[in-house]
């Protein structure tokens, strides 16, 4: 039992909470920034899982995590555009889309990956660090926090420029004015179509981000159905963060936490049977939900096409 | 009448035969329509003249199918609301068009220009030059959604001059306003066409259109039928304008001026007894506190008071729709006071509620099917469980045809009918089978003056027809025009039962403040 509260092992459980946090992180902003204009994109997953497998197989093929990222974020993209065109330009419905989409691309991911490799799983290099100076010499949150890919402190100031957006920005009042009130945004000038259409797009952009990080960084490997719900769970965050991206990072270090404990509990070898300990991230996604679930305060037209001049 | 300023030469906004279709209705025939700066044009027509349609026209909301606009005399193609505002036109819309989580300023900036940080300095300069000018003052850090509709119209005027508008759209801007604040709009509006604005100021109400309008145009079933130029208006007194309207609006004079006829007095034995009838409300007001009172076959009694004086708990107590605490309700000698909806409608007794749309009928359901709606499962129109299209339909048109409801077919679906027909198919449905009492909530609220004259006629021949009814109504004029007996509710309580006869308004002005008749 002492084991457990070795320096080495706390530093372990909490570089695996961040490795396991950044794509729910990622993945939270994303979705947030869909429902704040009305979205409720449930695609993420499959957007995430196209990213984890472009990023994968771009960083494999050209050596270049780095160029990896960039082709995550399009294959997140790619995705995002269907669901835009679909839910926002066609206003068919939002969650049948989304489920469709990521059954598709489960698929699709699938098949490619077993086309290109086989059943063989090649491995990525180790992932580029880059260790903040001074910082890295912290013990425990030094090595766990400040000894990570870039793309790590990345996610980490999208929290305060995102909420800087919402709360300041004009931008942001048309983004919360488009989930509201559509109506009232469009006899104001403002096309909801176009402002709803780039913000499903940034989802696509961030949940691809996620999923290659995941792929590339994380694990180092792409395995079909990689992501296993983290883009679900993605969505949990935003419509519990009432808004806030702050409150999107600490549901992800919160389920980050229960998912790298879950590891590390295997790890460490306690004598606990292995199937309780997996069901920890969903055990957590569950009590989350029922303390704050009934708080959550959603965007009034959350989920609902906008049709100008209906009524 | 106002002091008409002087009449300006070339329109800003000019209408010319635009024509606008939806399924099942012409809703604007070949209208044309000039308005011209420095004039109160008021667009008057009854619930679905099609009023909204022509502003969501200018506004940018539809497309006109034939027909064309123009602004300063150039053909232009309104095709978005983004393109109205360009062109100058702003309107405050029938329903409030302001997000409620958003802050005032907020709204107020909210599509000046999206990729720059609103400058509060600014606007609170130009918003004291609006004060000073219109004497509208905003707070502007205070959440939207809880300010009154009133405050939240004054908003979206003052977004509208933010803007610097040429032409101002007020649509049905009075129906959430009190009478003071409609004068104070009316005093507004002055300013603002003093200004050099156009403004259009569109509403059902007959006597609005005449003391506010400068110009008066009356739509009737999406057609313009007439036009009043200053000119002509400022020439005849008020009630001489109104009566020249009424005649446009309804072709017949005497329709808004009959009243209905009350052929046959109240008879026999009470039918419907409530004693000491008490059901417990969340606030002081939301309850009925110790009412009695008889109701005889043939009879009208009338319930006045403010609203939300225990009315509705009232009615949804009689109705079964709200458990009593003490007291009884006795129908035709029978113990109802804990039978359910179901039995209590059996037995005859019928409720018309207030909530047409959001309790009486199923918007998205055709009308057949909400003609049908309190008989679910039960024959003729469901035999073992399986629904009888044919034989809802064919009720239905009979049903369509008897109560003279404007609808396309009865296919449609009924929310989108006008409140006046949704009011008839409701009516229809209440009084099918062997209806006794029906109680009425509110029966004319929210509909135009020949329904208002309808609908009245139409309880005035339900009583003639020896059926008991109780009217609840905050509209004192409705009751002495056709109740038998009036009561006054306050608090919960009945304060006293008077007859219609001479003299009653004064005895029910005095019990609605407190004193005894
Ligand atoms: N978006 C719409 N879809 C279908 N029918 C509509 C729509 N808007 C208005 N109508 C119909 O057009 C007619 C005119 O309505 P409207 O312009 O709202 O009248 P008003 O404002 O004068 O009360 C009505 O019969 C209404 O039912
Ligand atoms: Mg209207």
């Amino acid at each position: 039992m002492e084991a457990l509260l070795t320096a080495a092992f706390l530093t372990a459980l909490l570089a695996g909470a961040v490795a396991a946090g950044v794509p729910l992180l990622l993945a939270g902003l994303g979705e947030q920034m869909s429902e704040k204009a009305g979205v409720l994109n449930i695609g993420i997953e499959g957007m995430m899982l196209m990213g984890a497998y472009l990023g994968f197989l771009v960083a494999f093929e050209s050596g270049n995590v780095a160029l990896g990222f960039v082709a995550g974020m399009a294959g997140g993209m790619a995705v995002a555009l269907f669901m835009a065109i679909l839910c926002v330009g066609l206003g068919l419905n939002q969650i049948v889309i989304g489920i469709g989409l990521t059954l598709g691309v489960e698929g699709l991911t699938a098949l490619l990956h077993h086309f290109q490799f086989s059943t063989t799983y090649p491995r990525l290099a180790a992932a580029w660090r880059l260790p903040v100076p001074g910082l890295v010499e912290l013990p425990v949150i030094g090595p766990a926090l400040f000894d990570r890919h870039p793309l790590v402190y990345l996610a980490f100031l999208l929290v305060p420029l995102l909420a800087w957006l919402y709360r300041r920005t004009a931008l942001g009042l048309t983004l919360r004015a488009a989930g509201e009130k559509p109506a009232a945004l469009d006899v104001a000038g403002i096309d909801v179509q176009t402002v709803r259409f780039l913000a499903v797009l940034f989802t696509g952009a961030m949940a691809g981000l996620g999923g290659a990080f995941m792929a590339n960084v994380a694990a180092g490997i792409f395995i079909p159905f990689m992501t296993g719900g983290a883009g679900f769970i993605g969505i949990v965050l935003a419509m519990l963060a009432r808004g806030r991206p702050a409150w999107v990072l600490i549901g992800a270090v919160i389920f980050g936490g229960a998912l790298s404990l879950t590891t590390a509990l295997q790890v460490a070898g306690l004598n606990v049977p292995t199937d309780l300990i997996q069901m920890l991230p969903f055990a957590a996604v569950m009590a989350v939900l029922v303390l704050y679930g009934r708080k959550a305060r959603l965007p009034a037209a959350l989920g609902l096409p906008y049709v100008r001049g209906a009524r | 009448m106002p002091v008409r300023s002087a009449p300006a030469t070339a329109p800003v906004v000019e209408l010319l035969g635009v024509t606008k279709r939806f399924p099942g209705v012409l809703a604007v025939d070949r209208v044309d329509l000039a308005l011209l700066p420095g004039e109160v044009h008021a667009l008057l027509g009854e619930n679905g003249a099609g009023k909204s349609t022509l502003v969501a026209m200018l506004s940018g909301l539809v497309e006109p199918d034939a027909g064309t606009v123009r602004v300063e005399g150039r053909e232009r193609r309104i095709g978005s609301p983004r393109a109205a505002l360009q062109q100058g036109i702003s309107t405050v819309f029938q329903h409030v068009m302001l997000v409620p989580t958003l802050t005032v300023l907020e709204n107020l900036v909210l599509g000046m220009s999206w990729w720059r940080r609103p400058d509060r300095a600014e606007l609170e300069r130009r918003l004291a030059a609006i004060r000073s000018e219109f004497g509208i003052t905003l707070d502007l850090d205070q959440p939207t959604g809880e300010l009154s509709l009133g405050e939240q119209q004054q908003i979206e005027i003052v977004r509208a001059l933010l803007r610097q508008s040429r032409v101002l759209i007020l649509d049905e801007a009075t129906s959430m306003l009190t009478p003071s604040g409609a004068d104070e709009l009316g005093a507004l509006m002055r300013r603002l066409v003093k200004s050099g604005l156009a403004v259009v100021f569109i509403t059902h109400k007959l006597d609005e259109a005449c003391r506010f309008g400068d110009r008066i145009t009356v739509l009737r079933l999406g057609r313009k039928v007439g036009e009043l130029a200053p000119e002509g208006l400022a020439a005849m007194d008020q009630a001489a304008a109104v009566d020249e309207v009424v005649g446009l609006m309804f072709g017949d004079r005497s329709i808004a001026e009959a009243r209905p006829t009350r052929l046959r007095k109240a008879e026999g034995a009470p039918i419907l007894t409530v004693r000491g009838l008490t059901v417990t409300g969340a606030t002081r007001l939301a309850r009925v506190d110790d009412v009695s009172f008889d109701l005889r076959p043939g009879e009208i009694l009338g319930i006045a008071g403010i609203d939300g004086n225990g009315q509705k708990q009232l009615a949804e107590a009689l109705a079964g729709q709200r458990t009593v605490a003490t007291g009884s309700i006795t129908l035709d000698g029978r113990d109802i006071t804990r039978d359910s909806v179901a039995e209590r409608r059996r037995l005859g007794l019928r409720y018309l509620t207030d909530d047409r749309i959001g309790e009486g009928a199923v918007g998205g359901f055709p009308v057949a099917t909400n003609t049908v709606l309190k008989e679910i499962g039960a024959p003729p129109f469901w035999s073992g469980g399986i629904e009888r299209p044919g034989r809802i339909a064919s009720h239905a048109r009979e049903l369509i045809d008897r109560y003279d409801v404007r609808t396309p077919d009865e296919t449609t679906p009924i929310g989108r009918l006008s409140g006046g027909n949704i009011q008839k198919v409701l009516l229809a449905r209440e009084l099918s089978g062997e209806a006794r009492v029906v109680v009425f909530n509110k029966p004319t609220y929210g509909l135009d003056v020949q329904n208002i004259m309808a609908s009245r006629n139409r309880i005035a021949a339900i009583a003639d027809a020896s059926l008991a009814v109780l009217l609840i109504s905050t509209d004192l004029e409705e009751l002495l025009d056709v109740a038998d007996r009036i009561a006054v509710m306050a608090a919960g309580r009945l304060t006293g039962i008077v007859a219609n006869d001479e003299g009653a308004r004064a005895r029910i002005g005095a019990l609605m403040i407190g004193r005894a008749a």
